[in-house]
This record gives C-alpha cells, sequence and structure tokens, in this order.
C-alpha cells in the first residue's frame, strides 16, 4: 500500500498536527501550517484529525495509487483531478489502484492538504511523522517529495465518499487578509507614532515566505526609542540579547519588515518582536500567497482568547458535520 | 537586574531576566525555569531557557494566561534564594581557524559584510584590538566558554566566553544575513559564539569550522545515539585549536563511526567564578586533562 510519486509539486512535505516538546534545543514543532485543514481533510477520509498528510505549497502533485483508498484535498484552491476527471475540493472522493491523482492551478490560497485514508506512514520521529527540512528530521527522509519517491499508506477501509466540509466551516483570509496581534515583547523599543503607523499601514506578504516565516513588505520603517545597546545584544537598535522566539512572534530586523514565525520557527535570535499573531489566526497565514495585502490588527488578551474559542468551534463544527 | 515579563500571544509567556547578558542573568533564569518545571503546573506545554530570558508556552484552555503569569511570578520570588552551582561537563571541540570553506563563503558574501577588504577573523581581530590571527585565535581559544542557550535551529548552542567583560570578544553580525553558512561554523555575534549545528542562512562572523557533528538526526554518530542534539544549557566548552591534518583525520574518524569528543564531568559555581575567573578556568581546565 503506497503512493507512487510521479512528479513532487514545488514543495511538498509529510505533515500532521507537530512536534511540540523540543522547542528549548531548537527544534521546532513543524506540522501543518494551516491545522484547521489539516483536520478537516483527515476527518473527510475517515482518519483521526492529526493523521499525516501531505501538505503541498502552490502547486499540487502528481501521486499513483497502489492501493484503493478515500482522498480529501483541502485548503487552497487547487482543484484536484483523477484520471483527469475534476473532484471537489474540502470533499471525500475514492481513488482506485492504479489511478493517478493530479492538481489544476491554484485559485486561492496557499497550501492544500491532501489527506489519504490510513495516512501517510512515514516513522514517527520524536513523537510525530511531521518534516522539519532545515533539520533533515521526519517526514520522508527529512526533506520534500521528490520524483520516484515511494510513500507508504496506512491500513483501513477509508471513509465513503460524498462527504463534504459544509461551506461555512471553510476558514479563509479577506481582503485584505487580517492578522490579529497582541502587542507585547519588546513593543516599548519602538515609538508611539510608530506603533500608531505599524496598524494602520497595509503590508504585503513578501516572496520570502516559507514555513519557518512569513516576511512582510511595504509599511512604513519603524522609530526606535533611543537606548544605549545592553551589552551582549550587537549595535543594531533592533538588536537584542538572542532570546526565544515565541510561534506568531513578529520580528522586524532593522525595523523594516515584519517576520511573523511559523512552524518551522528558528527557536531563538536577536531581533527585538513587537508582538505575537493570536493562535486563532496561524491558519490564516498558511493560506497567504506572495503580495496579499495584510493588515495587522491589534488585539487584548480578551480578544485574543474569544478568537480562540471561535477557531476551536470551527473544529468542532467540522467533527460535528463528519462526525 | 529588572525581570519583565510579557505575554507572547495567547500561548506563551516571555521573561526578560536581564536586558543586557551576564551569567547572573542566564542563572536566575535557569533557577526559575528549574522550579517551573518541578512544580508540573497542568497546561505547561514547552519550558525553553535561553541566554538572559526565558519563554513559557502554556495551552490557555487549561490554565488561563493570567493565572499562568501569577505561577511565574511566584517562582521568581522563591527561586531567588536557589544556589548558583551547576553539575555540568565540560566538551572539548576542536575547530580549524581560517579554514577554506567558511573562507570561501565569508568572500562569496563580503558585500554583505562591514569590512569587505577583510576577513571575519582579522575584522573581529582588529575591532577587539587582538594582534592578528595569532592573537585572535589565542584570545578564542584560551578561556573555556559557557552554553547559555541552545536553538535556533536544532541543537545550536549560544556560547558566552567566560573571561572578564573588558576581556570578551565583541562582534557585530553582517549588515544583512548570508544565505548560507557552512555546516559546524564557529561563528560569532555580539558576544555570543555560537557552532552551527547545519547548513542555512546565518549572520555570524565566521571564525573556523568544526570536524565534530553536534547534531544528527539520524543518530549514526556514536556520542548522538543517546539523543540527536549533543549541548545543554550550562555545558561548557574549550575550543581546542587544530590544523588541516588533523581536522582531515577527524573527520575520517567521524565518518568510521570511532571518533569520541574529550568530555569530563564538572561543578560549575557562579559564586566561585565571580570571585576568581581565572582560578575557575583552571579547575575546569584541570577535569578535562586529568591533572
Amino acid at each position: 500500500m503506497a503512493i507512487n510519486v510521479i512528479k513532487p509539486g514545488l514543495s511538498t512535505t509529510v505533515q500532521d498536527l507537530g512536534r511540540p516538546g523540543y522547542y528549548h534545543i531548537g527544534i521546532p514543532t513543524s506540522g501543518a501550517m494551516d491545522t484547521l485543514s489539516l483536520a478537516a481533510a483527515n476527518l473527510l477520509v475517515g482518519n483521526p484529525a492529526g493523521a499525516a498528510a501531505l501538505e503541498a505549497v502552490f502547486m499540487g502533485p502528481e501521486l499513483e495509487f497502489t492501493t484503493d483508498v478515500t482522498v480529501a484535498v483541502t485548503g487552497a484552491e487547487m482543484p484536484p483531478k483523477v484520471d483527469g476527471q475534476e473532484q471537489a475540493g474540502w470533499t471525500a472522493f475514492r481513488v482506485k489502484k492504479g489511478q493517478v491523482l493530479s492538481f489544476g492551478f491554484l485559485k486561492a490560497g496557499a497550501r492544500a492538504y491532501i489527506a489519504v485514508s490510513g495516512g501517510i506512514d512515514v516513522p514517527v520521529v520524536l513523537g510525530s511523522r511531521s518534516t522539519y527540512t532545515l533539520g533533515a528530521l521526519g517526514g520522508f527522509e527529512g526533506r520534500k517529495l521528490q520524483s520516484g519517491d515511494v510513500l507508504p499508506v496506512g491500513g483501513g477501509a477509508g471513509a465513503a465518499e460524498g462527504r463534504t466540509v459544509p461551506e461555512g466551516l471553510r476558514r479563509r483570509p479577506g481582503t485584505p487578509a487580517e492578522l490579529r496581534m497582541l502587542p507585547g515583547l519588546y513593543w516599548h523599543r519602538i515609538t508611539e507614532a510608530a506603533g500608531v503607523r505599524f496598524f494602520e499601514d497595509t503590508w504585503k506578504v513578501a516572496p520570502e515566505a516559507d514555513r519557518i516565516g512569513y516576511r512582510f513588505k511595504a509599511g512604513r520603517p519603524l522609530e526606535f526609542v533611543d537606548r544605549e545597546q545592553p551589552f551582549g545584544a550587537g549595535s543594531d537598535p533592533s538588536n537584542i540579547v538572542d532570546a526565544c522566539y515565541p510561534y506568531g512572534s513578529v520580528q522586524v530586523p532593522g525595523g523594516t519588515e515584519p517576520i511573523v514565525l511559523h512552524r518551522d520557527a528558528v527557536s531563538g535570535g536577536g531581533y527585538f518582536m513587537v508582538g505575537t499573531v493570536v493562535s486563532a489566526d496561524m491558519d490564516l497565514i498558511g493560506q497567504l500567497q506572495p503580495h496579499t495585502p495584510t493588515k495587522f490588527v491589534k488585539v487584548t488578551m480578551e480578544q485574543a482568547l474569544a478568537a480562540r474559542r471561535d477557531r476551536k468551534a470551527v473544529l468542532e463544527g467540522i467533527v460535528a458535520a463528519l462526525g | 537586574m529588572k525581570t519583565r515579563y510579557s505575554f507572547g500571544g495567547d500561548e506563551h509567556i516571555f521573561v526578560e531576566c536581564d536586558e543586557e547578558m551576564s551569567l547572573e542573568a542566564f542563572f536566575k533564569g535557569m533557577s526559575i525555569t528549574t522550579a517551573l518545571r518541578e512544580a508540573k503546573i497542568k497546561g505547561v506545554t514547552e519550558i525553553c531557557p535561553a541566554n538572559a530570558s526565558f519563554q513559557v508556552r502554556f495551552d490557555p484552555d487549561v490554565i488561563a494566561p493570567d493565572a499562568m503569569m501569577a505561577e511565574l511570578k511566584a517562582l521568581e520570588a522563591a527561586a531567588q534564594a536557589a544556589p548558583s552551582t551547576l553539575e555540568t561537563r565540560i566538551i572539548e571541540v576542536p575547530v580549524y581557524y581560517n579554514d577554506p570553506w567558511t573562507h570561501e563563503t565569508l568572500m562569496r558574501f563580503r558585500e554583505r559584510h562591514q569590512d569587505p577588504t577583510s576577513t571575519d577573523v582579522e575584522y573581529t581581530a582588529r575591532i577587539n584590538n587582538l594582534d592578528g590571527v595569532d592573537g585572535f585565535v589565542k584570545a578564542h581559544s584560551g578561556a573555556p566558554w559557557f552554553v547559555s542557550m541552545v536553538g535556533f535551529v536544532a541543537g545550536l548552542p549560544f556560547l558566552y566566553q567566560m573571561v572578564d567583560r573588558a576581556r570578551q570578544i565583541q562582534s557585530p553580525k553582517y549588515l544583512r544575513p548570508r544565505t548560507d553558512t557552512p555546516r559546524l561554523t564557529v561563528g560569532h555575534g555580539g558576544c555570543f559564539g555560537c557552532i552551527y549545528s547545519v547548513r542555512g542562512a546565518g549572520g555570524y562572523q565566521m571564525f573556523g569550522i568544526t570536524p565534530m557533528p553536534i547534531y544528527d538526526p539520524n543518530q549514526t554518530v556514536p556520542y548522538l545515539q543517546d539523543f540527536m542534539c549533543l549541548f545543554k544549557p550550562g555545558d561548557i566548552v574549550k575550543w581546542k585549536p587544530i590544523g588541516r591534518e588533523e581536522y582531515d583525520n577527524t573527520v575520517a574518524e567521524v565518518d568510521a563511526g570511532r571518533w569520541m569528543p574529550r568530555i569530563a564531568p564538572v561543578t560549575f559555581s557562579l559564586a566561585e567564578f565571580q570571585k576568581d575567573i581565572d582560578g575557575t578556568n583552571a579547575r575546569i581546565m584541570e577535569a578535562l586533562n586529568g591533572h
């Protein structure tokens, strides 16, 4: 029971819900950037929500199946095709032994999640099947897929075809995308006026946007509060004594282009951070294409926790719909 | 030393023990994080110590952010009295300074450097008033270094030079980070040394390379079979300058699965170090050299 990779797509990796517990030695959680879509895809095919699936960025792979399976594709709009026949997204469909799954062009979003009944059965490393490419750890040989790879698939009959995630439960970023952010960490390093402008400006996703972090440009540079740099920090006003970086934290090297760290985050470093994108909006970042206009929206902890409850309600809605 | 607390979104608390780096700030963070680990508070998912700060990840569905914050502040008060003594180890790391691989890389990214006309070692020697490359190697490898953080990428140690502040080597990071750094490069930024555990981007000055793997996801390296990362915060490192021949021999031995690093257990006391830096270092070196 396997999948033959005919074409790998641009950057397709095996991901599950991640590998928490090793960030203190620099190994990030990894896992799907859009965990809601990963969970939905898995539930559609009858897998546990956190089974390992494929995350395909911007461009889908071409895969041949050596066994009958149920498949679902969620997240980015990138129409799946079975032997050339287009299938609906967010909906379970059957693929028979010998058939080929391919994809049409990306219409919206950035990352498609391809779940296969039984899950992608690569070895569990430090508690997860997720790929951490920078550390060559986990997933399929610690790297993105290549032509000729043969992916093992777990057993199981797979769910029936035709089940679908209701439209209202398919969470997508708006236009402009809005990322709610709790100011903090080293927020005090920038002037009040710079802080106001940071939230006023419409930023754009830069081409340097990947699983480590998303860079944004086109906003006005931040002005710093004057200080004598503390010993050990380095001479640039954006430098700090190297510290931990929270997931979702927004660092601004040189005060120019904010970077939001994501699932393959570098665990620490010497750049100051102005705050942290709330956990509820991390999924949305995974669906942003380069050049997407984006606004950071200032929130309080109460609003962050409310957003967290809303996201959880969406997940519970998906579970209830696919029960 | 004033402790500063901040929420990192709804899942993290970030605690800065001090704005500037010192071993005192590191030990304060270590006392609190050790107490936190022992407290086994429900909802705490990750505890990450850093140089002069630390970070706690928690599940706000299990413990409310304000309650988590209150727990941490209570622990800070209790941890003040903790003794600053550490049962740790000293690890000898061979370094081939001015090696051809970091040299090739630093030449390739020269326009991103403060001084495009010299090398990273020459530049750092000059701004630290050291006598050229030889003087630099002597200063860099003369005293042990303290691992005050592990992170950035898998298993990368940040190293704090165990000499008085006036003698600590300092250098800026590259003006713009490189997109490439050879694996096992010995680097330096601000007051921190590091060893790049994997190949990748980086902004630290590059001084040399070690033949000694420090991260092995496949765990085939004999001394990385217990765990894939070698370093832990609190480890002490002694650089050993080597030449091309010893570098090549060591690489061959590592590849054959025969090479083992020199490691010895040692007790480190912050109070003793504060009183007598050179004496403490001499005692630590005796532990490594066995006399």
